[in-house]
């Protein structure tokens, strides 16, 4: 049941081609490639500083790159075509881009003036142009998707650490974005709370064709959720296949350490 | 909630509340008060030409308020927004005016520029004076409340494709704004304070009606002691608006935090 659909011929969703990131002489990303279907889920995993928050970040322009290129659904997301060559992407191409995606921080990163609900509608109005009754009622819909309907008035502060960042999965949702990134959604929270987060994504992913990528270190959800399991060494990919492989029977020492060490510590 | 980024606001609208405060210092004020009408004749002989110096103070205290929050505004988002000239510009206005006496540059603009054609009135002067020399301070306030909201905040708007203008109108200012009131606080009272200074360039304020007063009567503990209570007692409203300002402001921001 979980055929690759890296194999597929169709255009990937996400394409990582010869990307690299540093930090001074640090490398962060090392020439990664990395091709991520439509409607795939993709948990990344791998030991701290070998750049896999980079690959969420880089991906939702947050961050330059220094080399190579990244495209969403064919479409270069950091240069734009200019006459035959592609140069930088300005302000407005990165706007447009950044449209087709979502991000959900480790820390949630809510706005604290706002309610759950303007928190929802801040950019839908401001950025798809929706009247304020439609974007109220999108933004309501998703509180209630994700389990908050009786929450949306409440301001961040009056929230636990699991609801808060289920409103902010309902403010990425509220953009209707064709990719979805988690940024360690749970390891902020008190492990009570981690299963209510969980639930939401797992249902997101089987009712919608959005694609995922995700940084975790819930060695059990990625195993359990993801289609694929990338793990990350150094800025590359050093391993990667579908769950039952990678945790199952991992090809490289590396891997093995890694997933031994993780394990140890639960 | 360990991650409660919302405390990095720097407001803590617990504690004596400014109702308490505002208490203490109405007690203090009418004590000493009432201590000052009871033991000086002079307080019926003074107050009344005292009260209309103190109307001038007022008059340049506030106008001098306005223009400090409109040059601090102007110079703030030059120094983080502007292309480079317009930068320079707004760097050099703050140091300029914050590294100068405010009575130096009431002087200038009094009697220097007159000698280049431009001549103000000793109102506008000292209004603008002011002004400029409290506004310098006050966009120093400005940017590091602005650049005290966390970055995370900058990078939330921007996964949401919020342009930069969008972003600091309804997500940073909003909150830099809760920030910036206390040391506003101290910047308008300094103003207030300051403003004795105009007595040099011919306004009758508060401080030039005292040393005439002074000069002609020679009640001088009865005049100066007055004097002290009128100062004292204007500062008092201004730190007690502030208060208010800041607890509406902190609470709208961290709404449900004391109850939640």
């Amino acid at each position: 049941m979980n055929e690759s659909p890296a194999s597929s011929s169709e255009t990937p969703m996400v394409r990582f081609e010869r990307v690299s990131k540093r930090y001074g002489a640090l490398t962060v990303l090392d020439q990664l490639d990395l091709d991520v279907a439509s409607g795939e889920k993709v948990a990344i995993i791998g030991p701290s500083g070998s750049g896999k928050t980079t690959v969420l970040r880089v991906l939702m322009a947050l961050e330059r790159i220094d080399d190579g290129v990244i495209h969403i659904d064919g479409e270069p997301l950091t240069h734009m075509p200019q006459g035959d060559s592609l140069v930088p992407a300005d302000a407005r191409h990165l706007r447009k881009m950044r449209g087709h995606i979502g991000m959900v921080f480790q820390h949630f990163n809510l706005f604290p003036h706002m309610s759950a609900v303007q928190n929802c509608m801040e950019a839908p109005i401001s950025v798809l142009g929706l009247g304020k009754e439609e974007a109220h009622a999108r933004a309501a819909e998703l509180l209630t998707m994700v389990g908050l309907a009786d929450k949306l008035d409440h301001h961040p502060a009056q929230l636990s650490g699991g609801q808060q960042q289920r409103v902010a999965i309902a403010r990425a949702l509220a953009m209707r974005p064709r990719v979805m990134l988690f940024d360690e959604v749970t390891s902020a929270l008190d492990p009570e709370l981690c299963g209510e987060v969980l639930n939401v994504i797992r249902e997101l992913g089987s009712a919608h064709q959005l694609t995922m990528l995700m940084v975790t270190h819930q060695m059990g959800f990625a195993r359990e959720f993801a289609d694929r399991v990338c793990f990350f060494d150094a800025g590359r990919i050093a391993e990667q296949g579908s769950p039952e492989e990678l945790f199952g029977n991992p090809q490289h020492e590396r891997t093995r350490q890694f997933l031994r060490a993780v394990m140890e510590a639960i | 909630m360990p991650a409660n980024r919302t405390g990095s606001a720097g407001t803590s609208p617990t504690g004596s509340s400014p109702a308490a405060g505002a208490l203490a210092a109405a007690a203090i004020l009418g004590f000493a008060g009432g201590l000052v009408v009871s033991s000086f004749a002079g307080f019926r002989d003074f107050l009344p030409e005292l009260l209309r110096g103190a109307a001038v103070t007022v008059q340049v205290a506030a106008g001098g308020s306005l223009v400090a929050v409109a040059m601090a505004l102007l110079a703030t988002a030059a120094r983080l927004y502007a292309p480079l000239p317009l930068r320079w510009l707004a760097v050099a206005y703050v140091e300029l005016f914050r590294g100068t006496s405010a009575l130096v540059q009431l002087f200038w603009l009094f009697f220097v520029l007159p000698m280049f054609g431009i001549s103000l009135s000793p109102m506008t002067a000292g209004i603008a004076a002011l002004g400029l020399n409290i506004g310098a301070y006050g966009s120093e306030v400005m940017r590091g409340a602005i650049e005290a909201v966390p970055r995370s905040q900058w990078e939330a708007a921007s996964a949401l494709s919020l342009g930069r203008f969008r972003t600091l109108r309804r997500v940073i200012l909003p909150q830099a704004f809760v920030t910036m009131i206390p040391p506003w606080g101290n910047l308008f009272i300094e103003l207030l304070k300051a403003t004795s200074l105009v007595s040099l360039i011919t306004l009758s304020d508060l401080a030039f009606k005292a040393q005439q007063l002074n000069q002609t009567t020679l009640r001088t503990v009865e005049i100066f002691g007055i004097v002290l209570l009128i100062y004292l007692a204007l500062s008092l409203l201004v730190t007690l608006a502030m208060r208010a300002l800041e607890h509406r402001a902190g609470r709208r921001l961290l709404r449900g935090k004391e109850t939640g």
